[in-house]
């Protein structure tokens, strides 16, 4: 056996092996809960001790998406047998389907605030980046530092002021007023982890491209933008993530058109009892995007895509 | 192909001064190398006549046209980074290929294009691989073929060796010089080795804290430095420098350090107070019968030369002479100059007293 300063030894390996898996049973844990919940029966998703093994049931999809009610015993037994699949599942708890539920319109909601200020913090983001990353910007550390500070209070704490504003502006309960909102949080996140990235891109690239014919411009988007790519990927991840679970503005701030899906999720218990599959099944829905996004994304946020171009 | 002009160029940066007015002439064709040490304003200088920084004031001139305030893509001309600064998005290919893409040329005559200067350069086998895994020459080799293949009026070259290994860029700085004689274009060639510049120049600018020093061909800088900054720089070892007080006349054909005297080169003007005896180390000889006497303080074996370093009254002095001259350290011997050779510095300004020999080569600057 020969002594390596690199090469783990057995010992480290399985250590490390170890402590891989623990934390992967402890973060994933909790998601394998919830996806199961969605596919329990009321009655199993309170089961002490909890069922591992259990009946699927597509209970909780159905409840999430419908809103039901109960009829009298004649009533009930004088309708005609069920005409879907997802009508039978309600009957079988004794009701019927009087309407669908609002989680779509929720859903799709916090599609487009999420990602409507994503995109639009992306794009101010790695404009104002560049500018303090290349230009001679005047009092540049004090603009850094300011819109650092922005960061340096819980965002809730201003949640009276912008209430007060929004309503008196009219932005109150609209798509645009909370894409504005978490674009306003996030543009401070991404300044400065987008300016760290683009200061890593050296300027003869630019200024190579500039030699080559090229403008100003041209060299930002055909040359700085794909070196880019990496921190604006992973910057996106990040924004994203804060839009669309942010759950405090969106009750302040939205009730009717505009409600993004968190705060609604909690107010599905309260429909005919403590109904956990329906919650689960809405929670487990609103994970995918996110989840997709994510794993969409991902080839970029492997660093070294640069690795070896410029010698330094 | 251009001849390009260069008249009162001045750069601030705040309140730091990097050029001070420089002006020189590059002849069209010419390999024109830019030297100094440092932080002298060199790659100031060539950044300005490529547009990647505007001047404070003065003008530049490209094949007869002002362009000093014009943006980079309007100038035709061509820059190699020392870092290459390949786009690392792209392979070799499209590497060489984007200079062309952004004159909108047809795709074949770009396909065409990058063809033949893959075959000049010699690496038509690796135009389809990413630019990542290239060895340092093959890089250095990617990025000239982007500075040929549009053929642009001049091309900017900042220290374009310095990344490679030293082993390599003996090879190189002959590939470049290969390369230039075969298009014949203006050549700007920035770089802080006074050998490099030396063996590949046509020309050279000495600077210095951001003013022209010297101006001229290679032998002349080396031979008749116009200041004592160019003697040290250029040169390895560099110049001897005896300290004197004492006077010159003009017409003067010897000077008399204390009580030795040396025949220089006949002065045209005269000076007296803190002068400098400045000899180049392979001009000094030793002699048993010579009056100025110096102890051997040190003998630095080089092959086919040595070096000798003396220390005499009037300051160490370095000689090269063959290796063959047995010299003992400790040994007292006498020291000849090669009066045909001898430059005499004012210490005061620094600059070089002109002389009937180095008249020619100072008048350049």
């Amino acid at each position: 056996m020969s002594f390596s300063v690199t090469d783990p030894s057995r010992g480290t390996k399985w250590f490390a092996g170890v402590m891989v898996v623990a934390y992967a049973i402890i973060t994933i844990l909790p998601l394998v809960w919830i996806i199961a919940t969605g596919f329990k029966s009321p009655a199993d998703a309170i089961a002490y001790p909890p069922k591992v093994v259990f009946e699927p049931s597509l209970e909780g999809y159905v409840n999430l998406f419908t809103t039901r009610t109960r009829v009298t015993e004649d009533d009930f037994a004088a309708l005609p047998p069920p005409a879907t699949w997802y009508e039978k599942v309600v009957r079988d708890q004794g009701m019927v389907i009087a309407g669908p539920s609002r989680y779509g319109e929720r859903f799709l909601n916090s599609v487009i605030i999420g990602f409507g200020s994503t995109v639009l913090c992306m794009i101010l983001g790695t404009a104002a980046a560049y500018a303090f990353s290349r230009f001679r910007v005047p009092l540049k550390d004090d603009l850094l530092f300011f819109i650092l500070s922005t960061r340096m209070m819980p965002p809730i704490a201003v949640a009276i002021p912008i209430f007060l504003m929004f309503r008196q502006i009219g932005l109150n309960d609209t798509h645009l007023g909370m894409i504005l909102l978490y674009t306003a949080v996030n543009l401070s996140l991404s300044v400065w982890l987008l300016k760290g990235f683009i200061d890593e891109i050296p300027v003869e690239y630019e200024e190579a491209a500039l030699i080559d014919g090229y403008t100003r411009f041209q060299a930002f988007y055909k040359v700085v933008l794909p070196q880019a790519a990496t921190g604006i990927a992973s910057t996106a991840i990040f924004c994203l993530i804060f839009a669309w679970n942010e759950y405090a503005f969106a009750v302040l701030l939205t009730s009717g058109t505009a409600q993004t899906a968190p705060p609604f999720i909690p107010t599905i218990i309260g429909v005919g009892g403590k109904d956990w599959p329906a919650v689960a099944a809405g929670a487990t829905i609103f994970l995918v995007p996110v989840m997709v996004f994510t794993i969409l994304l991902r080839k970029h946020l492997l660093r070294g895509i640069t690795f070896g171009a410029v010698r330094k | 192909m251009a001849e390009i002009v260069i008249r009162n160029l001045r750069k601030d940066f705040g309140a730091f001064n990097a050029v001070k007015s420089s002006s020189f002439t590059i002849a069209d064709g010419e390999f024109f190398m830019l030297l100094g040490p440092s932080g002298c304003g060199k790659t100031t200088t060539l950044r300005m006549m490529a547009g990647l920084e505007l001047p404070t004031s003065g003008e530049i001139y490209i094949d007869g046209e002002e362009v000093g305030m014009k943006p980079a893509s309007q100038r035709d001309i061509a820059f190699v980074f020392q870092m290459f600064a390949l786009y690392p998005h792209m392979n070799v290919g499209k590497n060489i290929s984007y200079p062309l893409i952004s004159q909108g040329m047809p795709r074949a005559e770009v396909k065409q294009k990058v063809a033949e200067v893959a075959r000049i350069l010699g690496i038509e086998n690796i135009l389809n691989r990413p630019v990542g895994g290239l060895s340092g020459g093959d890089r250095q080799r990617v990025a000239l073929g982007r500075a040929i293949v549009r053929n642009p009026k001049a091309f900017f070259m900042d220290e374009p060796l310095g990344a490679l290994d030293a082993e390599f860029r003996e090879h190189m700085a002959e590939e470049l010089r290969a390369l230039h004689d075969r298009m014949g274009a203006t050549t700007v060639y920035v770089t802080h080795d006074q050998l490099e510049a030396m063996q590949m120049g046509d020309k050279i600018v000495v600077m210095n804290h951001g003013v022209v020093e010297q101006f001229g061909v290679p032998q002349q800088i080396y031979d008749w430095p116009a200041t004592r900054f160019v003697a040290e720089f250029i040169g390895s070892p560099p110049m001897n420098f005896l300290d004197f007080q004492g006077r010159v006349d003009a017409g003067a054909e010897k000077v008399m350090l204390g009580d030795s005297g040396f025949a220089v080169p006949r002065q045209q003007d005269g000076a007296s107070g803190d002068l400098t005896l400045g000899v180049r180390p392979e001009h000094v000889r030793l002699s048993d019968a010579a009056p100025y006497r110096g102890e051997i303080v040190a003998a630095e074996y080089l092959g086919t030369t040595q070096i000798i370093t003396l220390d005499t009254a009037f300051g160490r002095v370095k000689a090269r002479t063959p290796s063959h001259e047995v010299v003992r350290v400790g040994d007292r011997t006498g020291l000849e100059f090669d009066a045909r050779t001898l430059s005499i510095f004012d210490a005061g300004t620094g600059r070089a007293l002109v002389s009937d020999a180095n008249r020619e080569a100072l008048a350049h600057g």
